[in-house]
């Protein structure tokens, strides 16, 4: 087994009175996808935002590559490889896709000694990526207020691996989606997890999960419940520790297994 | 990648949009078609009043001009999703500081128009500053400073002059090296030919005769235009223009992708108390004086010129371009109904009705481009 790429130690984070997280230790390896289990308000979203650099954890240690790290703010983990498809901000609507793919990030070319935006080269890269990724634009300067949901999602994960991310962190990316939708964003993760790349998907979808997942941990009141393989787990188990056992068995009864 | 997938099958529900449809969602839309409109309509109705020549011209390119300065800094600033009330104030204020720094206490006035630069653009990062720090709406922070900077406009020179209108800024201006910049005029030898060419016209009487009616192009006009492409080129062609519609487009999502929002934000305020001085110095530079009262309502001109322009209140889309469009409407339309003979007080409900009919023009301009229903 390769080394993590990221290493997520006894990660607490307080707002105020509020303990969002109250220990978390994940790790996250090249080429793996580790789904990222539980409930609303469980501190998933809380938790990788201290993974990329947007929340300073309250205490805990960040190993990457095997170093401590400390992330002042997003550009840094994203300097350092680590890019987040953020769960209802991933994307400008207003503003093109290409402006939007290389937000942050843009192209520059000197003219006269003076450096400028390479509209050319954003363009084009853009409606490669998009190609590549299935997404037919009709120009490079299509709002991205015009694509649905999944492509929007598409989107932002093309940007992320074009810009050579290690670590890519997906805030439920497939829980606002459609069937046709969520099979094509799961199908990016396969892909982009095949390209070696450590990927942190986050659901409160067993199923979702086990569709792409290698190593699924489940939160629960900010405290990491367990961690297991593929393969040790049944889907069963997992709705239960998200949803603390207990009401989850009762209520399995009623529903007759469809949740 | 590793293999690319075959190009998609163009999606059959996306509609193709005709090329003429996709001319028209750009945000200078409303400001091309309000020009075009506008000149049409003087062009019609008072052509004979001498709007069109070279007096004429020259009279409301320099207030379009006055506009279009103020105009590209709230346009930015908009852009970036911020407001700034307090231009009006801030043109007042500056002028002030340059008259008492050169008259009432005698230091040279170039070293006067640097020293107010940069207090008014300090005063522009701290409003910058205090949005940022505090999460309040701009709206709220540049109200206060609208009546701060105004109240130290009306209180210097008050207490030191027993005045609101301080005079004596030409005579100590003379000679100075900075204040051409913004008081003087390019051009001349290209005026007193044309006027020698019989092309423009030329006094007849008096001590000026045979010089031409207009004698140059005044700095202010030279300004406008500059801030003008200065503005748009950085907005449209630079990463940083890019920030700045992330910055305003959605704040969370452009730091999350490591846009540093707070600078960019930070510096559109200083921008734009820039312009609002740039405009000061010229008005100072051309009356000789600098009085309590100047700039008032300005930033309210300002933000209709930009929104008419195509900005959105919202944030996050808009066009330098567009805004300088929206000031030279506001400039014709306020001499024009001038040279029309339309009483005045009319423009100001020119003003209200061009806004609204703006902001509806926009919105809808936004649900095209974003496909929202
Ligand atoms: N910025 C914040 N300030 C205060 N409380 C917060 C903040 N962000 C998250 N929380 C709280 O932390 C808990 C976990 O939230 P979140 O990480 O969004 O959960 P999840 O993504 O698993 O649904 C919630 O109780 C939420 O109210
Ligand atoms: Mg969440």
């Amino acid at each position: 087994m390769s080394e993590p790429i990221i290493r997520m130690v006894n990660i607490e984070k307080h707002f105020g009175s509020v303990i969002a997280l109250a220990g978390v230790t994940v790790e996250v390896r090249a080429g793996e996808c580790h789904c990222l289990l539980g409930d609303n308000g469980a501190g998933k979203s809380t938790f990788i935002k201290t993974m990329s650099g947007v929340h300073k954890p309250t205490s805990g240690e960040i190993y990457f590559d095997g170093q401590p790290m400390n992330f002042e703010d997003p550009r840094d983990a994203i300097t350092a490889g680590i890019a987040t498809v953020h769960q209802h901000l991933a994307m400008i609507p207003l503003m093109s896709v290409a402006r939007n793919f290389f937000m942050g990030n843009e192209p520059t070319k000197k003219i006269l000694g003076m450096s400028f935006f390479d509209r050319e080269k954003a363009d084009q890269v853009t409606m490669e990526e998009m190609r590549k990724m299935g997404i037919n634009l009709r120009g490079p300067d299509q709002a991205v207020g015009t694509l649905s949901g999944g492509e929007r999602q598409t989107v932002a994960i093309a940007r992320a691996v074009h810009f050579g991310a290690k670590v890519l962190i997906l805030d439920e990316p497939t829980s606002a989606l459609g069937v046709r939708q969520t099979s094509n964003v799961l199908a990016t993760i396969d892909r982009v997890r095949k390209q070696g790349i450590g990927v942190v998907f986050i659901t409160h979808n067993v199923r979702h999960a086990m569709a792409v997942g290698d190593r699924f941990t489940v939160l629960n009141r900010g405290k990491t419940l367990g961690t297991a393989m593929r393969g040790e787990i049944s889907p069963e188990e997992l709705q239960d520790m998200m949803a603390g056992g207990q009401e989850m068995a009762t209520l399995e009864g009623s529903l007759g297994g469809t949740v | 990648m590793s293999q690319a997938a075959p190009a998609p099958e163009a999606d059959e529900r996306v509609k193709e949009m005709s090329s003429l449809r996709q001319a028209l969602i750009r945000p200078e839309l409303g400001g091309i078609c309000g020009t075009v409109l506008v000149f049409t309509f003087f062009a019609l109705t008072a052509f004979d009043s001498g709007m069109f020549n070279a007096q004429g011209v020259l009279n409301w390119s320099v207030v379009s001009a006055q506009f279009m300065i103020i105009a590209v800094g709230a346009c930015l600033l908009m852009i970036a999703g911020e407001f700034d009330l307090s231009v009006g104030s801030m043109i007042g204020f500056a002028g002030m500081m340059i008259a008492i720094f050169s008259v009432t206490l005698g230091w040279p006035v170039w070293f006067s128009i640097l020293l107010t630069f940069v207090i008014c653009t300090a005063i522009g990062a701290l409003n910058g500053f205090i949005v940022i720090r505090t999460g309040l709406p701009s709206f709220i922070v540049t109200l206060a400073f609208l009546f701060i900077l105004r109240g130290f406009t009306i209180y210097f020179p008050q207490t030191l002059e027993r005045k609101t209108i301080i005079g004596g800024i030409k005579d100590a201006a003379e000679g100075d090296w900075l204040a051409p910049i913004f008081g003087g005029k390019i051009g001349q030898g290209l005026f007193q030919w044309l006027g020698d060419n019989g092309i423009i016209g030329v006094f007849e009487r008096g001590t000026r005769a045979g010089q031409p009616v207009v004698d140059g192009i005044p700095m202010l006009i030279v300004w406008a235009i500059g801030l003008v492409i200065v503005g748009h080129i950085i907005l449209t062609r630079t990463r940083f223009g890019n920030w700045i519609f992330a910055a305003g487009g959605d704040a969370e999502s452009a730091r999350n992708s490591g846009v540093p929002v707070n600078r960019v934000k930070i510096l559109m305020f200083m921008f734009t108390a820039f312009c609002a001085t740039v405009f000061a110095t010229c008005q100072v530079m051309e009356f000789g004086s600098a009085g309590a009262d100047r700039g008032l309502l300005k930033e309210f001109e300002a933000i209709i010129a930009v929104v008419i322009g195509g900005a959105l209140l919202t944030g996050g889309y808009g066009s330098v371009i567009g805004a300088a469009l929206g000031a030279l409407i506001f400039g014709v339309v306020q001499q024009g109904l001038f040279f029309a003979g339309v009483e005045s007080s009319l423009f100001r409900v020119f003003l209200g009705v061009i806004l609204l009919f703006a902001v509806i023009l926009n919105t809808y301009i936004r649900r095209m481009i974003t496909g929202e229903r």
